[in-house]
């Protein structure tokens, strides 16, 4: 069952496996926003995840602590961004910048020495006969762990932001500080946690890159994901089943141009290689164009700052 | 009164200075200052460690007669001839921009700095004096990796990870596809153009999907060790150390590799500029200079290995050119009659596949 010499099946096992990266980033980044802050140094916190997971994995053999090392990492250099602008009350668009800029030098200082070697494997889930299943199986039942980990992710932060006591809170800190603070939240304290999730999802997802998707150490592997994940979010309009979709699409399409092109598609390369960038434009476009839903659906107090003598 | 003669004496101090520098330069140099403009990390496992190996090396050969500085992750286009300016007012004296993408950038900072010499890796363009471009034939290390491809391969499908249409790529993909077709007439070759030197993710990805097409062999024309990690993963897919030799992926996937050697070349241009005796050229060395090298093969059968070594000494012995005619265009017409070989013109201006590749170059 090809379609132009590729097998959907296949391609979207592989679009799962590209998106889980951007997936991870986005749903931190999109929670660290409905609390009101914007960070923008997620592709330096991801790159950070990456080193961190990748030195923890070699050191300690296993890629399950690889990964928490990266959740670790990320957490800990948003805790940077966190206390310069919760606490010092600096500029979040700069200081985001900045800690990506940082993120990456520091990566590239720690991954000295780590070129060239090998992380420990991580096997895809032994599903048993479910695997053998015809396309169901390909799709569904041959993956790692962390690609049904990421969508186990999404789930539970939509339920959070929904359901939960929670979620209310973190949205009220995102739509009006003032009124969170009369109420007598620590809105402080919870954007300090909002960004530490914010941290380890970006790192969790940098640790997939370099322990999966590309499983080796080189500077700079993250690439931008960081920058496609900020765009997700809004692309999701702050809805947390739509960054999968978001992510899905992106990543899918990633993977589509380059299966076309190894299967011979008759369609320009040019083409096939900024339709990714294209469709996120378009869909941008169109989510915001209309009602505005786009816009009005973002958090209130986005990007400032909060400071209870005001 | 005094001030305008204070001026003058200011304006004769400064002429004196500038014709003195100059003079220096024609003389030579007590201590030159290097700088290098890199296309990606210096730790990129690839093409611009290749470079850098070779600048540590060069820096030892100096020592305290060279001061070399260098500048990584620079972007090509418009933002590389910040990098160039910035190096060339520190003081260097000579610059070496090491990618494609530096060619225009490089040309038009040398027309701003006459005296510093510029050297550009892999372009064609030398719009002045003192621009000079150096490159090495990667293609006959292709030859060589073509055929083992040609006859390792079980599937009959060769896949390439190609960065950009740009005639050294192109030059890469002929190579290859002619000398696994050579030993293995069945063979197919599959090009995935990435848009990227320096893209680990991208540069999986595209191994992956050549993999899912049933490729088992890959070749890449990108920097990272990306392709190779990810060829890892899968049993029976091999694939070629390129620019370094990727010795940390032997003995499969990665069975044998083409290495770039820039130390010699940098040596000597160095001392040209300390001698006072750098002149603008074009260099263009190869196997037998030992610009290029065949990285040790591995993990196939020893009469593979002992084939691709013995095209490797013909070609070290200039005994056999990669491209020797009878060889047609990819639509049929004739480009190199029967013995006929490929001249350095021919291989600047690539711009076409051979006859038997499917597929269409991005203009």
């Amino acid at each position: 069952m090809d379609i132009g010499g590729i097998n959907p099946a296949i391609l979207i096992a592989s679009l799962m496996v590209a998106s889980v990266p951007i997936m991870l980033a986005a749903i931190g980044e999109l929670v660290v926003e409905k609390a009101g802050v914007l960070n923008l140094g997620v592709e330096g916190m991801m790159i950070i995840g990456a080193i961190c997971g990748f030195v923890v994995a070699v050191h300690s053999g296993s890629a399950v602590l690889g990964f928490v090392g990266g959740a670790v990492g990320g957490a800990v250099l948003s805790l940077v961004f966190g206390f310069l602008t919760q606490f010092m009350l600096t500029n979040q668009v700069a200081t985001g910048l900045a800690l990506t800029l940082f993120g990456q030098g520091l990566s590239s200082m720690i991954g000295q020495g780590y070129n060239g070697i090998k992380p420990p494997a991580t096997e895809p889930l032994n599903f048993g006969p479910l695997a053998d299943l015809p396309v169901i199986g390909t799709i569904l039942f041959r993956h790692d762990w962390m690609v049904y980990g990421s969508i186990l992710i999404i789930a539970a932060v939509w339920a959070v932001l929904k359901y939960t006591r929670t979620g209310l809170i973190l949205r009220a800190v995102g739509e009006s500080h003032d009124a969170a603070h009369a109420l007598g939240y620590k809105v402080v304290r919870i954007r300090i946690m909002a960004i530490l999730f914010g941290g380890a999802m970006a790192g969790l997802g940098g640790a997939y890159v370099s322990l999966v998707r590309v499983p080796q150490w080189t500077d700079g592997i993250t690439a931008g994901a960081g920058w496609i994940a900020l765009a997700i979010v809004v692309f999701a309009s702050w809805k947390p089943w739509r960054v999968l979709i978001g992510a899905y699409l992106f990543g899918g399409i990633t993977v589509l141009q380059l299966n076309l092109q190894a299967a011979g598609a008759a369609i320009p390369v040019e083409y096939l290689s900024m339709s990714p960038y294209l469709i996120t434009i378009l869909v941008l476009v169109i989510m915001s164009s209309g009602r505005g839903k786009a816009a009005l659906n973002a958090p209130a107090a986005l990007g400032q700052n909060f400071h209870a003598s005001r | 009164m005094q001030r305008r003669t204070i001026l003058k004496g200011g304006a004769a101090l400064g002429f004196a200075t500038m014709m003195g520098g100059k003079m220096a330069l024609a003389q030579g140099l007590e201590k030159v200052k290097v700088g290098f403009i890199y296309v990606g990390p210096i730790g990129d496992g690839g093409w611009t460690q290749a470079h850098h190996v070779a600048v540590l090396k060069t820096q030892e050969h100096f020592g305290d007669k060279a001061e070399i500085v260098w500048q990584e992750n620079v972007p090509e286009g418009a933002d590389s001839e910040r990098a160039m300016t910035q190096m060339a007012l520190s003081g260097c004296n000579i610059i070496f921009t090491t990618s494609f993408g530096y060619m225009d950038p490089t040309n038009a900072v040398a027309a701003k700095f006459p005296d510093v010499k510029f050297e550009h890796a892999t372009g064609y363009k030398r719009e002045h004096p003192n621009v000079t471009t150096y490159n090495a034939r990667f293609y006959e290390g292709r030859a060589v990796n073509g055929i083992i491809a040609g006859r390792t391969t079980k599937t009959n499908k060769i896949g390439y990870i190609a960065s950009f249409p740009i005639p050294e790529v192109i030059q890469g993909i002929n190579s290859s596809y002619l000398h696994a077709k050579k030993v293995n007439p069945a063979v197919e070759m599959t090009v995935v153009w990435a848009f990227t030197w320096n893209e680990p993710a991208k540069e999986a990805d595209a191994a992956k999907a050549l993999i899912d097409q049933g490729v088992d062999v890959i070749f890449q024309h990108t920097d990272t060790t990306a392709p190779l990690a990810l060829a890892q993963k899968t049993p029976g897919i091999i694939g070629f150390g390129q620019a370094r030799d990727m010795e940390e992926y032997k003995p499969t996937p990665r069975v044998s590799s083409i290495i770039d050697r820039w130390d010699a070349y940098y040596i000597s241009r160095i001392q040209a500029v300390l001698d006072g005796t750098w002149q603008s050229q074009d260099s263009w060395d190869g196997l037998a200079q030992g610009a290029v090298e065949i990285g040790e093969i591995t993990g196939v059968s020893a009469e593979t290995k002992a084939e691709a070594e013995a095209l490797r000494d013909a070609i070290i012995a200039g005994t056999y050119h990669p491209f020797t005619g009878p060889i047609n265009k990819q639509d049929g017409s004739v480009w190199l009659a029967e013995g006929q070989v490929a001249t350095d013109a021919d291989f600047a201006g690539m711009n076409f596949y051979v006859e038997g590749i499917v597929g269409d170059i991005p203009s």
